[in-house]
């Protein structure tokens, strides 16, 4: 795309776009595609361009390949696990819940897959933030890993506070603890996972200064809890939202969610207005 | 060289290949160059605001999807400020799909639209998610005609009438359209259609039932664009589950002057440009001069409909 193109789209919509935003179609190749746990698979491609531009919190569109048991018709949207400029690679964590991750699963190394993007809006970090909570569960915590390596990259420490059903579930932890992140893990299986406990984690967290903005991604539970805490006490934050997709570019308006903005609920498309939102408009899905 | 150039009404295409309405926004223009496009044809947009339906809106079927979007608009004065800006940037024709609730309303917004970048209206009196039960003015010859003849009476614009698979008589509804004066037909929108998840027995669209569109309708609309084509003198314009330029070609030889890419972008965005090169290596390869040569060129010779014979 053209620059002035990009720059009129600006003015078109409610987000800010870089111009030559770099969106495209490519052929990636399967580099592996491998269980991580009894839930979720790891598929890694290499995609050179895209792995430069993506940006943590932004996703791909990707065409799941037909199966003996499926044809799935539509693109599905996964969110960037990692992209890494210097070795080209990008990665998804997913899990096999439909025609589409049925499909992504059959996938083997050498095999090709399309992939559109990095497309949408992805995490943005303020110059001022020192230390920044994330709080996810599931295949929420895919889309809070890139994010935590990128505060980290700019001196911003991390509290990652890891929900999972039980200790077999629990992902990501090593990236976390990679760039030094303080790490909580919370647990259906122990109770530790419940509202009460993880209001105490991100209070104290607040309370010991660590806790200039709160992310989340995963669950509805825990953004209600972030977004009511963050309201209390002056905390900013963001979330990472999913929405059933079609186009992924903002043109069919099938993605749309509502959002609380000064008292009016306003419905924006989770492709192209986000997927990252402000947490303090999101509301209850 | 293939003379890809196409004439619709008044109005000349570089090309016969344009996106159709609802599937093709700001955003393609990050992925696709719209100056390879014939035309550009805008999501359909309505005077007041429409908040859309609930969701999903979304339902994916074998080798297709059902949709109920419901036309989210945020009405005249944002698309006139904001979306036609956005536009005019680029040099193909602009065509602006619209959409209202009566037929006085929609000759009103036609006639707030007679603008420097816009080149034609699409009326689309077909969208089957916006009235109850999926009634559309062109569901029937006379609700066309009455819309038609006062969008004419309000525009000089090109009016193009997006027509509905969802009628008896298409081709009643067809002629109606041109009698009324309209330039071109849009043939056609999605077809109703629902589906039902047998695991939570709920309907798979919020809004219970929508259109059905992608490469499941596309025999239905050959038929009706052959049916349409052989019944009006103004052009045709195919819209129904095309992907890609063997697509093109069927709805073209079946009659279609021009063809509407929609669907078949959510999967392949590059999918329209990849038409237009497609087409242009068919004629090639046919020794076929002029693209539009191929308009209403099947050869249906010594074939007749419903020739069968009575056995005794």
């Amino acid at each position: 795309m053209t620059a002035a193109g990009a720059m009129a789209a600006n003015t078109a919509g409610s987000v800010l776009r870089l111009p030559g935003s770099g969106v495209d179609d490519v052929r990636a190749q399967v580099l592996s595609n491998e269980r991580v746990n009894d839930t979720y698979n790891l598929l890694v491609v290499a995609a050179p361009g895209p792995a430069s531009r993506a940006v943590a919190g932004q996703f791909f569109h990707l065409q799941c390949p037909t199966t003996d048991r499926d044809a799935p018709y539509l693109r599905r949207p996964m969110s960037t696990y990692r992209a890494e400029p210097q070795s080209g690679v990008v990665e998804f964590l997913y899990k096999v819940n439909g025609a589409g991750t049925r499909g992504l699963a059959s996938l083997e190394a050498g095999d090709y897959l399309s992939m559109l993007g990095p497309l949408g809006v992805g995490f943005a970090l303020e110059p001022d933030w020192r230390h920044i909570v994330v709080l996810g569960r599931g295949v929420g915590l895919a889309t809070l890993a890139p994010l935590a390596e990128m505060a980290a990259a700019r001196n911003i420490g991390v509290t990652a506070v890891i929900s999972a059903r039980d200790q077999d579930q629990v992902l990501s932890v090593p990236r976390f603890a990679d760039i030094g992140a303080h790490v909580e893990i919370v647990l259906d299986s122990d109770g530790s996972s419940s509202v009460d406990n993880v209001e105490r984690l991100l209070r104290r967290c607040h309370a010991e200064g660590h806790a200039d903005a709160f992310f989340t991604c995963g669950s509805n539970r825990l953004m209600l809890l972030m977004q009511r805490l963050g309201d209390e006490l002056g905390i900013a934050g963001q979330v990472a939202m999913e929405q059933q997709m079609a186009c992924g570019l903002g043109m069919c308006h099938c993605c749309v969610r509502d959002f609380r903005v000064a008292g009016e609920t306003v419905s924006r498309r989770v492709c192209w207005d986000g997927p990252v939102f402000a947490l303090a408009e999101a509301t209850s899905w | 060289m293939v003379d890809m150039g196409v004439q619709i009404g008044g109005l000349a295409l570089a090309n016969p290949v344009m996106p159709a309405s609802g599937t093709f926004a700001e955003g393609l223009a990050d992925v696709v160059d719209f100056n390879r496009l014939g035309a550009m044809v805008t999501k359909t947009i309505t005077a007041e605001l429409r908040s859309g339906n609930r969701v999903p809106r979304v339902a994916e079927i074998s080798n297709g999807l059902l949709n109920s979007i419901g036309i989210p608009s945020k009405g005249l004065d944002y698309f006139l400020s904001e979306t036609l800006p956005f536009y005019r940037q680029f040099e193909s024709p602009l065509v602006v799909s619209i959409s209202a609730p009566t037929a006085d309303a929609f000759a009103e917004l036609a006639g707030r639209l007679q603008l420097p970048g816009i080149a034609a209206i699409e009326a689309n009196i077909s969208c089957p998610n916006i009235e109850e039960d999926g009634h559309a003015f062109a569901m029937s010859a006379s609700s066309t005609s009455q819309v038609m003849r006062k969008l004419r009476a309000a525009s000089s614009l090109p009016l193009w009438a997006k027509l509905t698979p969802n009628t008896g008589d298409v081709v009643a509804v067809a002629r109606a359209a041109e009698d009324a004066g309209a330039d071109a037909l849009v043939v056609a929108n999605t077809i109703l259609a629902m589906s039902i998840d047998t695991e939570t027995r709920r309907p798979t669209l919020g809004n219970i039932m929508g259109g059905l569109s992608g490469p499941a309708v596309k025999p239905i609309i050959v038929r009706m664009t052959y049916q349409c084509a052989r019944a009006v003198t103004i052009p045709v314009i195919g819209c129904g589950g095309i992907a890609d330029a063997n697509d093109a070609v069927e709805f073209m030889l079946a009659g279609a002057s021009a063809v509407q890419v929609g669907t078949a972008t959510f999967v392949q965005p590059h999918a329209m440009t990849q038409v237009i090169d497609g087409l242009a290596a068919y004629c090639a390869r046919k020794g076929v001069d002029r693209v539009a040569d191929l308009t209403g060129a099947v050869s249906d010779a010594g074939l007749r409909l419903g020739d069968s014979e009575i056995l005794p």
